[in-house]
């Protein structure tokens, strides 16, 4: 019996949901140390304005970072394949911005933009910054090198040559790039938001883990996984549609 | 005009588009003094090489002689290389020629139509103008109705016939041709050969190869490439119109001897 593919995610997630209950059941753990799916559950119904009210300030501060951060990421890579000298000037700032870890730059953040969004988004845009201007840019260095030869004979600017040839080769590794800056799009806004807020998901936790509301902590982790979900999957299939020459593996593939 | 196979030289002279399809009368091409040294190891030193206008000039040799690498400083691809490349009409090489390599080079992103509009769309030239003309040559190159294809849904033969076509739409006096059709199958390879020889009649035409029978069948003059530093032989030149047939006799005692010529050149070359 073949199981359609959107169903599959469901019954692992039944499954583990049957296992954490076995596991709170069986072991008899204290209800503020891992509450059961049950509590959870309740918690994020009668707690779902609250939860909601958070949820939309994180999405915003994780959308509006992968934007930002994609958009500067993407033009860095672009002015560094373009200018040479660029890329000796750019590419020291690209790694120093890794090497100064973002946990640790957060409180600076909150101190110069303040306990609101601003400074989550700044967080978001920094950590995802590096997997999008890493992977366009080594994308735009790696054409093939016939293609370029074809294009300096056919007469081609180095303009036409980089719209015509490099970018459009580099948008499957441009693609990685998103959909790695999509995974990590929200640590960046939650370690924001532990640092210092007001609002948002992380907040949430932390001020319910505070006040041993675990089963809130954990209806507002709940839903933190689901923003990540889908907006990783979003992304994935916006990429998908901007490289339609890449050869995908069907979804299939692995099951027969 | 003391070339040095130099990539702006070569971006420098815009197309002139009035002699889109009117063919100007194919340049001769003389190639004197190239020299490229490698890492040391000097691969050819004072070449010499006469290009016939308007026929086909094959060059044959071992593989790592040189023989891309020469046709590349015509092209303006080499910057290690040197030498002087002069046409006869006195006109610079730079903007007359295409170019066709082993690989078909078609763009994945590109449908079979805008792979051979490249040229057009990279000089920022209207493509609309030259829809008929792709049309007519993808049919010409048994390609009709396949416009639409992405590359990837193309076999080998297709994808070597569109990159064809898109050598074709080009109209360039001088088609430099690096073993084309090599990735071929024998079947597909001999319906290439013979279209791209109609097709490319009367140009000034240089085709690397290493297959002795392909330069015997469309060859008007073939040079082997021996030696290193490496020297371009004098030429042998079979009778007859190109392309010949395969089963020609005398096409076949030549194959003979050109086989023996090489396998010396190899060994001269491996020493």
């Amino acid at each position: 019996m073949k199981i359609p593919a959107f169903f599959r995610p469901l019954i692992v997630f039944a499954g583990l949901t049957v296992i954490w209950q076995l596991i709170v059941t069986l072991s008899g753990v204290p209800f503020y140390i891992l509450p059961g799916p049950e509590a959870v559950a309740r918690a994020l119904f009668s707690g779902f304005g609250l939860i909601a009210e958070n949820a939309v300030i994180t999405a915003i501060e994780i959308i509006a970072g992968f934007a930002i951060g994609a958009a500067v990421g993407i033009g860095s890579a672009l002015i560094m394949g373009y200018f040479r000298p660029a890329r000796r000037w750019l590419l020291p700032v690209l790694v120093v911005s890794q090497a100064v870890p973002v946990f640790a730059l957060a409180p600076v953040l909150t101190l110069w933009l303040g306990y609101g969004m601003e400074s989550k988004i700044a967080m978001a845009v920094l950590i995802i910054y590096f997997p999008v201007t890493a992977a366009f840019h080594d994308g735009l260095r790696r054409t093939v090198p016939g293609w370029i030869d074809l294009a300096h004979v056919m007469g081609a600017s180095k303009w036409a040559e980089l719209r015509h040839i490099r970018v459009p080769a580099a948008l499957p590794a441009l693609g990685s790039g998103l959909r790695v800056a999509a995974a990590v799009a929200p640590i960046g806004a939650v370690v924001g938001e532990w640092v210092g807020s007001s609002a948002g998901l992380g907040y949430l936790m932390l001020h319910a883990n505070a006040r041993v509301q675990v089963d809130l902590m954990f209806a507002a982790l709940f839903v933190l996984a689901i923003i990540g979900c889908v907006f990783y999957f979003s992304i994935d299939a916006a990429v998908r549609r901007m490289v339609p020459w890449q050869p995908e593996p069907l979804p299939d593939e692995d099951t027969q | 005009m003391p070339a040095k196979g130099s990539v702006k030289r070569m971006t420098a002279t815009p197309p002139n588009p009035a002699s889109r399809f009117s063919l100007p009368a194919p340049p001769g091409i003389a190639i004197r003094q190239a020299r490229l040294d490698h890492d040391g190891i000097v691969l050819f030193d004072a070449l010499s090489l006469e290009i016939d206008a308007g026929r086909w000039t094959c060059l044959l040799g071992p593989s790592g002689v040189g023989k891309t690498t020469l046709l590349r400083l015509i092209a303006g691809l080499e910057r290690r290389a040197q030498g002087e490349i002069a046409c006869d009409d006195g006109l610079p090489v730079a903007g007359r020629i295409a170019y066709m390599a082993q690989q078909d080079l078609l763009l994945p992103w590109l449908t079979v139509t805008e792979n051979v509009l490249l040229g057009a769309r990279l000089r920022y030239e209207p493509a609309s103008d030259l829809q008929d003309r792709a049309r007519s040559l993808l049919d010409q190159v048994g390609l009709g109705g396949k416009g639409d294809l992405r590359p990837d849904a193309c076999s080998g033969g297709m994808r070597q016939r569109v990159a064809l076509a898109r050598t074709l739409i080009e109209d360039r006096p001088i088609v430099l041709m690096d073993e084309p059709f090599s990735a071929l199958d024998a079947i597909t390879r001999l319906q290439l050969q013979e279209l791209a020889a109609r097709m490319l009649a009367k140009r000034t035409v240089l085709l690397v190869t290493h297959d002795p029978l392909e330069a015997l069948r469309l060859g008007h003059k073939i040079h082997v490439m021996t030696g290193r530093p490496a020297l371009v032989g004098p030429p042998i030149t079979p009778s007859g119109e190109v392309p010949r047939p395969p089963d020609d006799e005398a096409l076949l005692a030549q194959q003979a001897e050109l086989l023996a010529r090489l396998s010396a050149a190899a060994a001269e070359t491996a020493a």
